[in-house]
């Protein structure tokens, strides 16, 4: 191999690295975003609010490390895939840390009421989340399609939680007109959690694109 | 029909098995890519189609080439009127040590295509086509030599247009060439592709992305892959073909 495509190897695997350390401060944003709305802890959330900017500023620093590489190496077939790929997962790995920085946001607004009920489902869909972020990390940097197509099924699981939670809130305000707004904000982080596993999902139909060439669905 | 076609071409120098039984078909008014590591017989390959290995000793051919459906190697086969029809672009600029205007009426004249007026016409209308023509109409009767390379190399091409061929085979046209002047070619490709079938050889693979609308790999004499350009550079079938177009190997 030419020391020049050894280059190339290097800068993917550092690309790679960097993807994933955009990974973990997401996974790491909506697990204290959640944490803080449940321990009713607004320092917390404060600290998820402002570190969004840190997210976003990584996302752009990984777009522009794929343009460089783009113009410097004429990249084609997977390579290609993978660094246009890569530009689309750092899109949605942004767009979920909005997602955790609003979930924190809602959690400083019910601080300081005590909790309509306790919290069991909207926790337990952070920490699928935060599964799903990893393995579809994973699957992009094995290229692994049957991973990818795992991990997205997943999203079956959240949406299930979601209409249990909905379900759950809908017979509290209208029981109680007094838990409306309570019950709405709650509401709100449950559907940004149900977000969060629709964007994993594109990065799964991602994966599947750069290790095959196919674009396909999925909808589960 | 395909403009060209192999069937189960093998190439032989002396003892040297060069292509190992390539079926390929060209088709008519595209831009064909040959890539590939040196010495993989793309060169061979594209020799094949005008019959300029027959210059070289030693060598000998099994299989079919079939322009427009016949064997060029049949033994009726007039070779000149092939080149005519097959014309060649070689790496290095090669133009005659004489006038523009000469170079580009010498094949007219040897063919006796034109004479005259008919002749000056001809020989403009060549160098229309090779996008020289604004570049050298007040200088036609200086010498080639004088041109640039990116020019000399416009000029061959001119030649070549000038004997009416339907095929332009061009190995390497634009190796000798600086950025500025392989573009002008590579826009002269694209213009020449609405009347003319073009295969090209080319080591430059980033050349072969931008101007071809198909492209086959070579590798030790095989045809590895061959599919539209898009594919083969975006989402080739065989890890060969991923592996050299990407540079991990060859």
């Amino acid at each position: 191999m030419s020391k020049a495509r050894a280059l190339f190897d290097r800068e993917l695997t550092d690309l790679r690295d960097n993807i994933l350390h955009l990974g973990n401060m997401v996974e790491a944003a909506i697990e204290g975003a959640v944490q803080a709305l449940r321990e009713q802890d607004k320092e917390l959330a404060h600290q998820v609010i402002t570190g969004d900017a840190e997210i976003n500023t990584k996302r752009y620093d990984i777009e522009e490390q794929c343009l460089r590489l783009i113009a410097t190496q004429q990249p084609a077939a997977g390579d290609l895939r993978a660094i246009v790929a890569a530009i689309h997962i750092v899109t949605e790995l942004e767009r979920m840390g909005d997602y955790a920085s609003g979930i924190a946001e809602l959690a400083t607004r019910l601080a300081d009421q005590p909790h309509l009920k306790p919290l069991i489902d909207v926790p337990r869909m952070a920490e699928i989340d935060g599964e799903m972020i990893r393995a579809s990390l994973d699957a992009y940097f094995k290229h692994d399609p049957d991973l990818a197509l795992e991990t997205a099924k997943r999203d079956a699981e959240i949406d299930g939680l979601y209409d249990q939670v909905y379900r759950e809130l809908l017979t509290y305000m209208l029981s109680d007109p007094q838990t409306i707004t309570r019950a709405t904000y709650l509401l709100w982080v449950a559907h940004k959690l149900e977000r969060i596993a629709d964007r994993v999902t594109n990065i799964c139909e991602r994966v599947i694109f750069i290790s095959t060439g196919e674009f396909q669905e999925l909808n589960f | 029909m395909s403009k060209l076609e192999t069937r189960d071409l093998w190439f032989y120098y002396n003892d040297f098995e060069a292509l190992h039984g390539i079926s390929m078909r060209i088709e008519e008014r595209r831009i064909t890519a040959l890539i590939g590591p040196s010495g993989c017989g793309k060169s061979t390959f594209l020799r094949c189609f005008n019959r300029m290995n027959d210059t070289i000793p030693g060598t000998r051919i099994v299989g079919e080439v079939l322009l427009d459906g016949r064997n060029i190697y049949a033994p009726d086969v007039d070779v000149v009127e092939l080149r005519r029809r097959v014309g060649m672009v070689f790496q290095r600029p090669n133009p005659f040590p004489q006038s523009i205007y000469d170079n580009v009426a010498f094949g007219p004249r040897v063919l006796n295509l034109a004479r005259g007026s008919a002749l000056d016409d001809l020989v403009e209308q060549s160098l229309r086509a090779a996008a020289l023509w604004n570049e050298v109409k007040d200088k036609l009767h200086s010498s080639a030599l004088d041109l640039s390379a990116g020019e000399q190399q416009r000029l061959c091409i001119a030649r070549v247009l000038a004997v009416k061929p339907e095929v332009i085979l061009m190995d390497e046209p634009c190796s000798a060439l600086d950025p500025a002047a392989t573009l002008r070619i590579e826009d002269l490709m694209r213009e020449l592709r609405e009347d003319y079938t073009i295969v090209i050889v080319t080591h430059n693979m980033q050349q072969a992305a931008r101007v071809s609308d198909y492209t086959g790999f070579f590798w030790l004499g095989e045809l590895v892959e061959y599919d539209e350009t898009g594919k083969i550079f975006t989402r080739p079938a065989q890890r060969l073909t991923e592996d050299y177009i990407t540079g991990r190997m060859g």
